[in-house]
C-alpha cells in the first residue's frame, strides 16, 4: 500500500472505498477499550460483592422468613396479623404522624436557616455550615441522651424556665410525642439544610437583582424567582428526611418513653420479646416497600441523583 | 413593531461617590446622559464602569451624590421602583420560566391582562427576532439567543431607560459583531436613553453616540465616538483607544519640537505640563521616495514586520531609541513592497494626524 500516490494534503487519489482502506492498528486499539473497561469494572467489584453479601442476600432472606408461619411452612399469617390488628395500624400511623411532623418542623426551622448562611459571605457560611454539621460528628446515642438530661422535668430548660418565669410547673418535654419530635427535629436538621443551602447556594445573584430591576418586590422576587428554584433542594432534602425518620429507631425509643411506637420499635419489640422472626421480618419487608414507592412516587417528580446532589 | 409612545428621559449624575474601604470605586463623578442617547461607559476591569451603572440601577448605594431621570431623584429609590430596563453580563434569565415566562414576568408584576401580556410579549419576541419562541426553556437556547430574550425582557415593559451590562461579552466575535447592529438598529427603533457598559473599544465606538472612557472611578473623557478617537483627552484615554505610538515631545516658543525637528500640527498643543506627540499607527504613511514635503518624516530601522491578512503591522525603531508602529493596508503594491526586518524606512505623518496630548494622564 506504500506505493499509492498521495495527493499533497494526503487524501488517496485513488478513490476505494474507505472501508478498504488501511486502518492501522485497529485491532490493537479495540484491545485497549477492552481492558480499560474490565480495570474498570475490577475495581469496583469489591463493592459489587460487599453490596451482594450485605444487603441483597439479607433482604432476600429477610423476605423468604416473612412468609414463614410459626409452624414452619409456607403463610401469610405475618402479613394478615398485620391488615387485622389494631395496634398494628396504629404503629404505622404513629411512624407516618412522626415523620411528616419531623419532615415538617425541619422545613420550617431548616430553610430559613439555610437562607441566612446562603447570604453570608463564603467564609462565614462555612463556619455556620461547620456548625450545623456538628452533629454529625456526635454519637446519635450522646445526642439523644442530651436531650433527656436537658428536656427532663428537672433538666435544665425546665428549671431555666421555671426561674425565669416562663412557666410555673414543670412542663412534660419528654417521654411523649414533644421529646421525640424535639430529639428527631435535631438530628434530620443537617439533611435538610445541606441540599436546600446547594439549591440556594447555586442561584445565580443576579436573578435577584433582575427580579427586582423589573419591578418586583423583595418579597415577590423571594416567591416567585428565589423559592421556586430552591424547590429541587427542598424536596430532595424532605424527603430524605422523611424516609430516614420511617425507620428511625433509636430517638423515638429514649425520647419516647414508650409513648411513640414507631414500626423499628415494634420490629425490635417483636424479635426480643416474642422470638418472632417471621412478624419482625414482615414489618421489615412492608417498611423496606414503602420506602420504595415513596422513592419511586417521588422520582417522577425529580431525578434521585438531586438527594445527592443538591442544587438543580 | 415596538414603538415607545412615553419620552425617552434624561439621566443626571451628579457627584456620585463610592468607596469600598480605602478604594475610590467612583470618585465624584458627575455625568449627564441625554434624553435618547446612547452613551458607553468604557473602561478597563476595576475602573469603576460597572459599579456606576450599580449605582443607576440601584443595586449599589453611593456614599453620596445625586441621581435624577428626568425631574425625579432617584437616587433613595429601591431599584424596584426604578422603572429602568436592565440587561445583564449573564443575562439573569430565570431557568424555571420559558422564553414567554421570562419575557412576560414585568408585565405580570404590572398586573396587566393576560391577553395583553401574551401580545406585548409575542411582540417585543419579534423586535428581537425571536417570534414564536415563547414557548421554549432557557436551556434549549443558544448563547445569542439567550442575549436576544434578555434584551426582549428588558423593554416590554417600555421603560425609558435602559441600562446594558457587558451584554455581548459572552458571544463569540461574529455574533457579537452582528449583535452590535442589531442593538443599535433597536436603539434607534425604541428611542430609550441607553447607558451600555463595555471594556471592547471597538464596540463602543461602534455602538455609542458618546462615550464615557471611565478609570479609577473617574470619567477621563466624555464625548464622540470620533473626537475620543481623533483628539484624545490625556495619555490614557489615548492609549486605551486603540494602538498608537507616545513620542516625548516639548514646547519651546511658538512650535513643538519631537528632538531637534519642530514638528507641523493642525491642533493647538494644550496646555499641560508634560507634551506626548501621539501618532495612530494606520496614519502613517511609508514613503518609498524620500521626506514628503508638507509632512512630518521619521527615519527609522525595521525591526519586526509581522503580516496579519488584512494588514501588516511594521514596528521600528527611531534614532533616538523611540518605538514607532505603523500598520499598512496588504492591497497589491504594497503588499510586495513591504519591509523587510533591518531596512531602513521613511515614515511620514500629515499634520492633521499629529496629535499632541497632556501626558501626564494616567
Amino acid at each position: 500500500m506504500a506505493d499509492t500516490p498521495l495527493t499533497d494534503s494526503g487524501i488517496r487519489r485513488d478513490g476505494r472505498a474507505r472501508a478498504m482502506a488501511e486502518r492501522p492498528n485497529e485491532a490493537g486499539l479495540r484491545r485497549d477499550g477492552m481492558l480499560e473497561r474490565l480495570r474498570l469494572y475490577g475495581l469496583s467489584s469489591p463493592a459489587i460483592l460487599l453490596i451482594l453479601v450485605i444487603l441483597v442476600l439479607p433482604v432476600g432472606w429477610l423476605f423468604y422468613v416473612s412468609f414463614i408461619g410459626a409452624d414452619g411452612s409456607f403463610s401469610l399469617e405475618n402479613y394478615e396479623r398485620m391488615i387485622k390488628s389494631k395496634s398494628y395500624t396504629r404503629i404505622f400511623m404513629t411512624t407516618f404522624q412522626v415523620s411528616f411532623l419531623t419532615t415538617g418542623l425541619c422545613i420550617l426551622i431548616g430553610y430559613p436557616l439555610a437562607y441566612f448562611i446562603s447570604q453570608l459571605p463564603p467564609r462565614l457560611a462555612n463556619l455556620c455550615l461547620i456548625t450545623v454539621l456538628l452533629p454529625f460528628w456526635t454519637s446519635l446515642l450522646v445526642r439523644t441522651y442530651a436531650w433527656l438530661v436537658l428536656l427532663q422535668k428537672t433538666g435544665l430548660i425546665n428549671t431555666w424556665a421555671i426561674s425565669l418565669g416562663l412557666w410555673d410547673e414543670p412542663l412534660k418535654l419528654v417521654h411523649n410525642m414533644t421529646g421525640t419530635l424535639i430529639g428527631m427535629v435535631h438530628i434530620m436538621l443537617p439533611f435538610l439544610i445541606l441540599p436546600v443551602y446547594g439549591a440556594m447556594r447555586a442561584i445565580d445573584r443576579d436573578f435577584m437583582k433582575a427580579a427586582a430591576n423589573l419591578g418586583a418586590t423583595p418579597k415577590r422576587a423571594f416567591w416567585t424567582v428565589f423559592f421556586p428554584l430552591t424547590t429541587p433542594g427542598l424536596f430532595a432534602g424532605s424527603l430524605m428526611v422523611f424516609i430516614l425518620c420511617l425507620g428511625f429507631f433509636v430517638t423515638p425509643a429514649v425520647l419516647g418513653g414508650g409513648k411513640v411506637i414507631m414500626v423499628s420499635m415494634k420490629i425490635v419489640s417483636n424479635i426480643e420479646l416474642f422470638v418472632n422472626w417471621g412478624a419482625a421480618s414482615a414489618l421489615g419487608v412492608v417498611l423496606l416497600v414503602l420506602t420504595v414507592a415513596i422513592l419511586w412516587i417521588a422520582s417522577r417528580f425529580l431525578r434521585l441523583e438531586q438527594i445527592a446532589g443538591g442544587g438543580h | 413593531m415596538t414603538t415607545t409612545t412615553k419620552e425617552a428621559l434624561p439621566i443626571t449624575v451628579q457627584n456620585v461617590t463610592k468607596t469600598y474601604g480605602p478604594v475610590h470605586a467612583l470618585d465624584d463623578v458627575s455625568l449627564e446622559v441625554r434624553s435618547g442617547e446612547f452613551l458607553t461607559l468604557l473602561g478597563p476591569s476595576g475602573s469603576g464602569k460597572t459599579t456606576l451603572l450599580m449605582v443607576l440601577a440601584g443595586f449599589t448605594r453611593p456614599d453620596c451624590g445625586s441621581l435624577k431621570f428626568g425631574d425625579r431623584e432617584v437616587i433613595r429609590t429601591p431599584p424596584h421602583l426604578r422603572d429602568v430596563g436592565m440587561t445583564f453580563q449573564s443575562y439573569a434569565l430565570f431557568p424555571h420560566m420559558t422564553v414567554a415566562g421570562n419575557v412576560g414576568y414585568p408585565l405580570r408584576l404590572r398586573k396587566l391582562p393576560k391577553a395583553e401580556i401574551a401580545e406585548r410579549v409575542e411582540k417585543a419576541l419579534e423586535t428581537v427576532q425571536l417570534g414564536g419562541f415563547g414557548e421554549r426553556r432557557i436551556d434549549q437556547l443558544s448563547g445569542g439567543q439567550r442575549q436576544r430574550v434578555a434584551v426582549a425582557r428588558a423593554i416590554v415593559f417600555e421603560p425609558q431607560i435602559l441600562l446594558m451590562d457587558e451584554p455581548l461579552s459572552a458571544l463569540d466575535k461574529k455574533l457579537r459583531d452582528q449583535m452590535q447592529i442589531e442593538l443599535r438598529h433597536l436603539h434607534e427603533q425604541l428611542g430609550m436613553t441607553t447607558v451600555y457598559v463595555t471594556h471592547d473599544q471597538r464596540e463602543a465606538l461602534t455602538m455609542s453616540d458618546r462615550i464615557a472612557v471611565v478609570n479609577n472611578g473617574r470619567i477621563m473623557q466624555l464625548a464622540t465616538p470620533r473626537d475620543l478617537y481623533e483628539r484624545p483627552a490625556n495619555r490614557f484615554v489615548a492609549d486605551f483607544i486603540g494602538d498608537s505610538t507616545f513620542l516625548p515631545v516639548k514646547k519651546r516658543g511658538d512650535h513643538v519640537y519631537y528632538g531637534d525637528t519642530a514638528l507641523m500640527h493642525d491642533a493647538p498643543p494644550p496646555e499641560a505640563k508634560e507634551l506626548m506627540l501621539m501618532i495612530r499607527p494606520e496614519r502613517i504613511v511609508l514613503t518609498d521616495d524620500g521626506p514628503r514635503e508638507g509632512s512630518n518624516n521619521f527615519e527609522a530601522t525595521a525591526t519586526n514586520v509581522v503580516y496579519q491578512g488584512d494588514s501588516f503591522l511594521l514596528q521600528a525603531k527611531l534614532p533616538d531609541g523611540g518605538e514607532i508602529a505603523l500598520r499598512g493596508a496588504t492591497r497589491g503594491a504594497q503588499l510586495s513592497s513591504m519591509p523587510s526586518v533591518g531596512d531602513r524606512v521613511m515614515l511620514s505623518v500629515a499634520p492633521e494626524d499629529t496629535v499632541l496630548i497632556d501626558g501626564t494622564g494616567a
